[in-house]
């Protein structure tokens, strides 16, 4: 079963094996509003934790999404060109952003978990 | 003052209600020894009859470009405007509106708008354009970053044949953000190797056409070879008129068009308010700096339009935006606009039309007067004369003769040893007069 | 014999609902297509004699197809831009409350004088001695903005506010690059509650931008300033009065600091307003303020523009203002249109725009001082002051202050704290004033306080008008606590559209008319 971590910014990493996934989740969707473009790294890019990774705009705003943890960029999300609202309608799974290989597995260690991240939005 | 409705006993009133004993006690926050006691050191107000007499005293003492025989172009051109246009931009409603933030009470601003850009877009053969720039030299100079934003390169190179006004706004531009801008010299016959200028580093080539000095240049191999590099191709006109004539920059292969409206439907103003055109190929919308507005629907499906894609802007992303252009020039694209819609096709081929005819005859007019070279092989409404006599001078001494000559050279680009070359423009408001009159008037001075 | 003809003058018994009209219109709302849709290709409302024969100089870059524009004849025309001039609100139709906007009366004969033909009939290039009243009209507009603003030297080419800012700005690189500074110099630092064309001119050419902190009572704290400010530091960006409507308390000592740390203060003039002919920026310690004649000195809006921003500069600055200037020679004045023509001491940094600058705005913001003069320009300053606050005064007790510590100037900016609970969001609120005849307040911005209403009625509003504004107001706060929350939620319900589907238009961007494809292809 794939293992999901949260980071602050609301974005989440879903392992599978030596890739992550990596999206918005859920609630950071909900603050956004509807999505009207989302702006994807070239394939290959390297990203650094807490880089800049892809863009994602709403009618009134324009936000980072921020890597989770450093790797490379090894797929991209293309539907979302076509579909930005994909990301409002399920931003856990047809909606995610970029597929990363990871660079080291043990960056995952600081970032929350799913009960940990329902915890924080709760705070919010 | 009759601008202001308030009364004194209504500021005693109002103060009352506020609760503060004077309208110092409101500015209490400014520094006590900075609020100024006493009025600035300017004359007090005035009634309208006086100030009217003040400002047509000052207007009186230019000499307008009805007055006389009128050959001044280079960027700025005397055409006709229909009274309609002057008398709708004046309606209260667009001129004492504002930027449309509240699309349900702005829909004459946005559908005018709308229709500028499906004008502009035709106009120049491009795919999408925006809701205009301030005028042609910063759109040129805006059309080079997204050039370097598209491209992720930082070289512009410049033709010899743009109007040394726009390059000199590119280079301070390009200075001042640490960007490079290579310009080629001055290029009276449109003979430059602009092709040899263009490599892998370069970004974007800014080509004007017609150029400053009236000729007409083909873009197809400058794409062709700035493609094959990687860049992008900005095509620049000053006289948006000839769009009426020539091929458009669209169908020559350029990414950016950007340009001068002001020829339709605005006065010279002496060099502004004008209006910017700016049109791309719709893949680079993105990139585009400016306002954009655009179709959608209402809570009851009824079609309306609104401003768009303003993430772009520097109200929403702020340090990362793609411009800090935040107002455009509204009402002259309105004027524009209005202009442009009286015309339509068939009137703006034929106003193009008459333009170019009009400088042929002058140029015919001119083969005979000696110590003067026509230096063209082609032209729209205007080319570039070489005398045998400094320019300037020249057009001094023509204008005692009641005559205002055209641009020279010298002006634009000083110390370049060209003082001996005059720019001349001719319109569809120039008669075979005027004409007649320019060439006995040159005669005499050479 | 009584005569029982002619027509009834007494309102019908009719139905009382309204019902949909054959044509869509209503009344005085009248839908009006795109001119595209109206126009016809062989139509034009110019009367032009086609030329006789001649050779022509075209080259092989003759136009060969149609450009595909329809043309529409005058009375056409008229109709057509008549009928969308009707769906716009402008300040003559109403209290145009736009926050940081200066929505101020633009008095006609400010258009009357622009269009005398030795202002709007010269040409930038014909010869200079053929325009000395243009020059003359110049210097007078340079010469009031310098008086008001107490500081020495104007650039008067700037476009538009946000092009005074780059032209300001860029005259503060080339101080510092004068000085042997520029690769050091890098940072500007811009408060969170700056105009977003703040950081965008900064980092435009090439500066970095750090936010300065806005303390909980609106305002910028000198030791906020100061603990940012280092060697690297070229300028900060302030807006004074700032965008919470406040005139910044300690900006003198801002100044101050800024000088004694080697860096320069750039005032944003957007809220000049409030202060012209109470404070001069040359005593706060300004070193470069654009003012935008459109908002402070009436030249009109007209739907978002043209605009114009001169700048004005301290000594410190004004060796380097931007071709073209003049520039007096024994009394003369000469206009300087290349860097290679400048003076002696002056090292312009270039140029920004072709030819001089928004001559059209100069002669309406001249038109202007010349009719208030010192005293009503003075007096207009304290009624837009007057206003906001009075307009604050009356809304208070209903709707939330997020700054009441410090008197409003020019505007008075309230809060959606008040709006917690309802339903109703500062948007809604905004919609449900276009009903009752109002254009809304500048709303969501500034971006510090939370769903900001920022309300600026300048000096052009009578008390009377004023007192309806309120009145209404507060009608509405008070229904924002009932129970039908649609006078809100589903505003505007009287406006020429309703609500206008921004996510569609950002989805699938239509930025122009295209011609519908005939049936036969479109269905295949």
């Amino acid at each position: 079963m794939a293992e999901t971590r949260y980071t602050k910014d609301h974005e989440y990493i879903r392992i599978e094996g030596d890739t992550g996934i990596v999206g918005i989740t859920d609630y950071a969707q909900g603050q956004l509003g509807d999505v009207v473009f989302v702006e994807l790294p070239s394939i290959g890019k390297s990203v650094t934790k807490g880089g800049e990774a892809a863009v994602v705009e709403s009618v009134k705003a324009a936000s980072e999404v921020y890597a989770p943890v450093s790797g490379e960029v090894v797929e991209v999300n293309s539907e979302l060109e076509g579909a930005p609202g994909t990301v409002n309608e399920d931003p856990a799974g047809k909606g995610w952003f970029v597929k990363l290989k990871l660079k080291d597995p043990a960056e995952l260690e600081g970032l929350m978990s799913e009960g940990e991240y329902q915890n924080y939005v709760k705070t919010l | 003052m009759r601008y202001l409705p308030l009364t004194d006993t209504d500021r005693e009133d109002m103060l009352a209600r506020i609760g503060v004993a004077d309208i110092d006690a409101l500015f209490s926050d400014v520094p006590a020894d900075k609020l100024l006691k006493t009025p600035v050191d300017l004359p007090r107000g005035r009634g309208e009859a006086e100030v009217e007499r003040i400002l047509a005293k000052m207007a009186g003492r230019n000499r307008s470009a009805s007055s006389m025989p009128f050959f001044v172009g280079a960027g700025a051109y005397k055409h006709h405007v229909p009274a309609t246009v002057d008398h709708l931009i004046q309606r209260s409603e667009f001129l004492t509106s504002y930027t449309p933030y509240q699309p349900e009470i702005a829909q004459g601003t946005l559908q005018y708008l709308f229709e500028f850009q499906t004008q502009v877009a035709a106009l120049t053969g491009m795919e999408v354009a925006n809701a205009s720039m301030y005028d042609g030299s910063t759109g040129t100079g805006e059309a080079v970053l997204m050039a370097h934003r598209v491209t992720r390169r930082r070289k512009a190179v410049l033709s010899g044949g743009l109007h040394p006004h726009y390059a000199a706004v590119v280079q301070t531009l390009s200075e001042m953000a640490s960007d490079e801008v290579v310009t080629l010299p001055a290029d009276i016959r449109a003979s430059e190797d602009i092709l040899a200028a263009i490599d892998d580093e370069t970004s974007c080539v800014v080509v004007q056409s017609p150029d400053v000095f009236g000729n007409l240049r083909d873009l197809r191999p400058i794409a062709e070879k700035a493609h094959a590099h990687g860049a992008l191709l900005i095509a620049v006109f000053t006289e948006v008129m000839s769009l009426g004539a020539v091929t458009s920059p669209g169908e020559m292969g350029a990414d950016i068009v950007v340009g001068e409206g002001q020829s339709i439907g605005n006065a010279l103003n002496f060099g502004g308010p004008y209006v910017g055109l700016f049109a791309a190929k719709a893949k680079y919308v993105r990139q585009m700096p400016g306002r954009l507005c655009g179709e959608t629907v209402d809570a009851d499906g009824r079609r309306g339009f609104v401003l768009t894609l303003s993430t772009r802007e520097q109200h929403i992303r702020r340090d990362k935006a793609t411009s800090n252009i935040c107002t455009n020039s509204g009402l002259c694209c309105l004027a524009f606009t209005i202009h442009m819609t009286l015309l339509g096709q068939a009137g703006l081929a034929l106003v193009a039309e008459t333009n170019h005819a009009n400088a042929v005859k002058l140029a015919e007019g001119l083969a005979g007067v000696k110590g003067v070279e026509l230096l063209n092989e082609t032209f729209f409404n205007e080319f570039t004369l070489k005398l045998s006599r400094p320019a300037a001078a020249v057009v001094e001494a023509m204008a005692e003769k009641g005559v205002l000559a055209g641009v020279p050279v010298s002006r634009l680009l000083p110390g370049q040893g060209l003082d001996d070359l005059l720019i001349v423009a001719n319109t569809e408001v120039n008669t075979d007069e005027d004409r007649a009159a320019f060439v006995a008037a040159l005669a005499e001075v050479l | 014999m009584l005569n029982r003809q002619g027509r009834p003058t007494q309102a019908g018994e009719g139905a009382q609902e309204a019902h949909a009209t054959f044509t869509g219109n209503r009344a005085l709302q009248q839908i009006e297509p795109l001119i595209f849709e109206i126009g016809r290709y062989e139509t034009t409302g110019v009367d032009i004699d086609k030329p006789g024969p001649f050779k022509s100089r075209l080259g092989k870059l003759a136009r060969k197809d149609g450009i595909g524009l329809p043309g529409l004849s005058e009375p056409e025309a008229m109709r057509h831009y008549v009928r969308l001039s009707q769906k716009n609100y402008g300040i003559d139709t109403g209290l145009f409350p736009l926050g940081s906007c200066t929505m101020k009366h633009n008095a006609r004969l400010n258009e009357k004088m622009a269009r005398l033909p030795g202002f709007s009939d010269v040409h930038p290039l014909q010869p200079v001695s053929t325009v000395p009243g243009a020059l003359e009209l110049m210097q007078e507009l340079a010469r009031y903005l310098m008086v008001l603003t107490g500081m020495p030297a104007v650039s008067l080419s700037p476009k538009a506010g946000a092009h005074g800012e780059l032209c300001g700005m860029m005259a503060i690189k080339a101080a510092i690059a004068a000085k042997g500074e520029g690769e050091t110099r890098r940072t500007v630092l811009v408060p969170e509650s700056a105009h977003g064309t703040n950081p965008a001119t900064a980092a435009l050419i090439g500066f970095v931008v750090k936010p300065v902190p806005a303390r909980e009572d609106g305002t910028v704290a000198v030791e906020d300033v100061k603990a940012l400010l280092g060697p690297d530091v070229a300028a900060i960006m302030l807006t004074n009065p700032n965008t919470c409507g406040i005139f910044e308390p300690q900006i003198v000592e801002i100044a101050a600091a800024m000088h004694e740390a080697g860096a320069y203060f750039y005032c944003d003039g957007a809220n000049y307003n409030a202060i012209v002919g109470k404070a001069k920026p040359g005593d706060l310690g300004v070193d470069a303020m654009h003012i935008n004649l459109h908002k402070t000195f009436s030249t009109p809006h007209g739907g978002g523009g043209p605009g114009s921003g001169p700048v004005v500069l301290s000594e410190r600055l004004a060796p380097f203002a931007p071709v073209p200037f003049i520039h007096l020679e024994d009394g003369a004045p000469r206009l300087v249109e290349n860097v290679a023509d400048a003076p002696e001491g002056n090292a312009p940094f270039g140029r920004i725009t072709a030819f001089h600058g928004q001559m059209g705005m100069y002669v309406r913001a001249l038109t202007y001082m010349l009719s208030h003069g010192a005293d009503g320009m003075k007096q207009a300053s304290e009624d837009a002051v007057l206003n906001a606050n009075y307009i604050r005064a009356g809304l208070q007790d209903l709707m939330s202050l997020p700054f009441p510590d410090h008197p409003s100037m020019h505007e008075a900016l309230f809060d959606d704290e008040w709006l917690k609970g309802t339903g109703v969001t500062t948007l809604d609120f905004a919609k449900a004033m276009i009903d009752e005849g109002y254009h809304p307040m500048t709303v969501y911005f500034p971006l510090v306080v939370h769903g900001a209403m920022l309300v600026e009625p300048t000096e052009s509003e009578s008390k009377a008008s004023l007192d309806l504004f309120i009145a209404t107001l507060r009608d509405l706060a008070m229904a924002t606590k009932g129970n039908d929350k649609s006078r809100f939620t589903g505003a505007p319900h009287h406006a020429p559209l309703r609500r206008l589907d921004e996510t569609r238009a950002a989805r699938q961007p239509v930025l122009k008319w295209v011609k519908p494809e005939p049936i036969a292809e479109a269905a295949e």
